[in-house]
């Protein structure tokens, strides 16, 4: 088998593991730790996975390891080891129904390395949790059970885990085991899950053949019961995963707080979003923006000569602007985009999914604004299709349109995991109900967009009535929205597009 | 040195500290950032200070946050009145040279009624002079968010904890019912009498601490490193003997041990454990080699499977 062709070689941080087993490119080591999330479907065996990690990785102490031999009720699988599930499953309500329902955190190292790791929920229901730890991961462990193989939830979370921007895939076939080490079982799933990953847009996928039970190829080599194997084990892979970078574009500061602490002193404190800065630099506002320069970085204990992306700075300007939390600072010569539409894809993650029309709270960086969101399309898990929708129900994938009462600054996601980047909060809950990702700034309102390839039309009421009578309407209905406007904003529109 | 950030710091002449290492800078900028959204955010926000190890890096991560500035809110101890003398003396002096705010809050009706840890059990002290007193401190400042030390590796249950927990208006976790945390967008947004906890550490580790302890030199409760002391074994425990209120039950003796504390909680409650560590490099050396956990010294968490969650519901930190 080979291994799949990795698009867009462009991009220097891939890591490329293969299988079968290829000399890695070496990327420089990175000692940050190595944030990861574990999702599949239900019994796949993920908290047994992650059980497995600690344990042979060391981070259970006596004691807990004490407390699970007692929770455990003396059962014990065959091996003679507690039940790891139970390491994990921390709540109550976990234990008693035997799943996971909620995301959590877990801390191992290694000689080379540590590692945070979100164990996601399974079931479908949790799959707000899973998006919750995809956010912020550096690389995806994907479970399957052997005997199974690929599920539409593995297809949902590769999905997720893909629009949240991670690249790095494990697929880890777990209970191989329990198939024999069938060698030829493993290459298919490889196989099919690799053509998914591709169709996904994901360039690195390693497969690897687990038995998380028994410990083989998690953290110790399976040779002895898988010859045929000669790839890395889980934490080798782990080991050598890159970790995300955001200075993809130029320097952001979104202002967390005004520092004022007497008449001499005014800075603006945030976290670097993007790119670097140093004394000297031209910045604008925004989004009133006005531009100045910056005289001084300034930190508790060190005056700097720069701040890169992840820094928690202080920025000092070299004249009086008004600039208040909610402002973004940016480079002058690489600026986001502004302006009051946007396109977005999103998880809706509650129950009342998401409306169409309904006014949110949109929180991106230190920014917080009323929106109004119109779902345009909905993601189908099995086809891969993008279908029209007029809303979006719990744990369904969208794109939508955003329209906003004042500016509003993003990039584009792909450019910038932090500046583009939102949560919508219901104002009736206060709530968390979608996280979401910026696409693109839309041009001025109404007008014809050609958006994937399905077109909308932005007509006068009635104009739009006797379109969709047509028997040619009836047969594009796939391609074309048709929108009903007022004939005056139908004239605004068509003067638009002349002009 | 990380390879993927490049040395950007200009060192400030007085400081002979080397720049901390990529993972430990990273934690940092994460805690900062949350102590400033949260600052911003909430009308009312106060810091619980515990005085342990944990505490003593909160303090010093928002002593940075808002430099230049003070830090912009008081600190909160919850005092059952049980605490090593040590402690007190350290909490004193620390708030002395900080320019702190403190607020000392102790149960009124564990005062009146006398509740010891001795007397009433360890669930039903911790219940009233930690839960109950923890509440009504909350409710007489209005606080509308809290920050806390706690750690996700800590406890099976604080590993499902949220950086911005949300409390109803009862001080109640819902673990089964929380917001989800998308990237680093933290939800503040909350109804009159609600309020929400802030954990500025939850993806530190033990060693995470000690580590930026000692490359921050940051001052600690003398307690954490070994010394010869006056100890008593109970229920399986090393305790403190210096607190005049330890009555010696039948059997028991009081000698003398070197001894240290890796948790700090009541003294009744927390076991010492036998080291010789008398530096941080002993002391981190010690731990990374360790086979129990943290908490195996708390009494409180071993009361049962679960405890620390039913804790948590009712309104403990």
């Amino acid at each position: 088998m080979t291994a799949p062709a990795i698009a867009n070689a462009a991009l220097d941080d891939a890591t490329t593991v293969t299988y079968p087993a290829q000399e890695p490119v070496r990327a420089t080591r990175d000692s940050r730790p190595l944030r990861l999330i574990t999702c599949g479907s239900v019994d796949d065996g993920k908290s047994t996975l992650i059980g497995r990690l600690l344990w042979d990785t060391k981070a259970v102490k006596e004691d807990q390891a004490a407390t699970l031999q007692r929770d455990s009720n003396g059962k014990q699988n065959d091996l003679g080891l507690p039940d790891f599930a139970l390491l994990l499953d921390g709540l109550q309500a976990e234990r008693e129904q035997g799943i996971t329902i909620d995301v959590a955190y877990r801390y191992f190292s290694t000689d080379k390395r540590s590692f945070i790791v979100a164990d996601t929920p399974g079931h479908e229901q949790y799959t707000r949790n899973m998006a919750t730890g995809a956010s912020t991961a550096d690389l995806a462990v994907l479970l399957v059970d052997a005997r199974v193989g690929l599920l539409e939830q593995t297809r949902r979370h590769a999905t997720i885990a893909t629009l949240m921007g991670i690249r790095q895939f494990v697929l880890a076939v777990n209970k191989i085991d329990l198939t024999n080490y069938d060698r030829g079982r493993f290459e298919q799933i490889s196989h099919e899950f690799k053509e998914l990953a591709l169709s996904l847009g994901v360039r690195q996928v390693t497969a690897i053949p687990v038995s998380a039970l028994k410990g083989e190829n998690v953290v110790y080599d399976g040779r002895a019961s898988m010859p045929w194997y000669d790839g890395p084990t889980l934490i080798e892979v782990l080991e050598l995963a890159t970790t995300r970078s955001a200075q993809t574009v130029g320097f952001r500061l979104p202002v967390q707080r005004v520092s004022r602490p007497g008449e001499s002193f005014r800075g603006y404190q945030g976290t670097v979003a993007g790119g670097s800065v140093k004394p000297g630099d031209s910045v604008v506002i925004l989004p009133s923006g006005m531009v100045a320069n910056v005289t001084k970085i300034v930190t508790f204990d060190l005056v700097r000569n720069a701040a890169v992306a992840g820094d928690a700075i202080t920025l000092v300007l070299d004249r009086q602007v008004d600039v208040s939390r909610g402002d973004m600072i940016a480079a002058i010569d690489s600026q986001p985009m502004t302006g009051l539409a946007f396109d977005a894809q999103l998880v809706a993650l509650q129950p009342e999914g998401i409306q169409p029309g309904k006014r949110y709270w949109l929180k991106s960086g230190t920014r917080r604004q009323r929106v109004q969101v119109q779902p345009a399309s909905q993601l189908d898990l099995k086809t891969g299709k993008w279908n029209h929708a007029d809303e979006l129900p719990m744990n369904a994938i969208g794109k939508v349109h955003l329209v906003f009462d004042e500016q509003a600054i993003f990039d584009a996601y792909e450019q910038n995991r932090t500046t583009g980047a939102f949560i919508l909060i219901d104002p009736d809950t206060n709530n968390t109900v979608a996280g979401g990702m910026i696409t693109a700034k839309r041009a001025a309102l109404g007008g014809i967009h050609a958006e994937e390839s399905r077109v909308i039309l932005s007509l006068p009421a009635d104009l739009a009535d006797q379109l969709m009578a047509t028997e040619l309407f009836a047969s594009r209905r796939e391609d074309v929205e048709v929108r009903r406007v007022t004939a005056g904003k139908a004239a605004e529109i068509v003067d638009t597009i002349d002009s | 040195m990380s390879h993927n950030h490049p040395e950007t710091e200009l060192h400030n002449p007085q400081s002979t500290k080397p720049p901390l290492d990529p993972h430990l800078k990273a934690l940092e900028n994460e805690a900062i950032h949350i102590f400033r959204e949260v600052a911003a955010e909430f009308e009312r926000p106060v810091m619980l200070y515990s005085i342990g190890k944990d505490s003593s890096v909160l303090l010093h991560l928002a002593r940075k946050a808002f430099y230049p500035g003070r830090v912009p809110f008081p600190l909160l101890h919850v005092d059952t009145g049980w605490k090593f003398q040590e402690m007190i003396a350290f909490r004193d002096a620390m708030v002395e040279k900080y320019d702190l705010d403190l607020v000392v809050h102790t149960n009124p009706r564990g005062a009146a009624e006398n509740v010891t840890p001795f007397s009433h059990g360890s669930a039903l002290y911790t219940d009233i002079m930690k839960t109950e007193a923890l509440r009504q401190a909350l409710d007489a400042g209005q606080y509308d968010a809290a920050f806390g030390g706690a750690r996700r590796d800590e406890e099976a249950s604080r590993a499902k904890e949220r950086i911005y927990s949300f409390r109803t208006p009862d001080h109640r976790w819902d673990p089964r019912n929380q917001r989800p945390e998308l990237w680093n967008l933290y939800n503040g947004m909350i109804r009159k009498g609600e309020s929400v906890r802030a954990f500025p550490l939850s993806n530190w580790t033990e060693v995470d601490i000690w580590r930026y302890i000692q490359a921050e030199e940051i001052p600690i409760v003398p307690l954490y490193f070994a010394k010869k002391r006056p100890i008593v074994e109970r229920d399986g425990m090393m305790i403190l003997a210096e607190d005049p209120r330890l009555e010696l039950l039948p059997g028991e003796l009081k000698r003398e041990e070197v001894i240290r504390f890796r948790t700090l909680g009541c003294f009744p409650l927390t076991g010492a454990i036998r080291s010789g560590a008398t530096t941080l490099d002993d002391i981190i050396s010690e731990l990374e080699t360790a086979t129990v956990s943290e908490r195996q010294g708390r009494a409180i968490d071993r009361d049962q499977s679960g405890s620390m969650e039913k804790k948590k519901r009712e309104g403990y930190f």
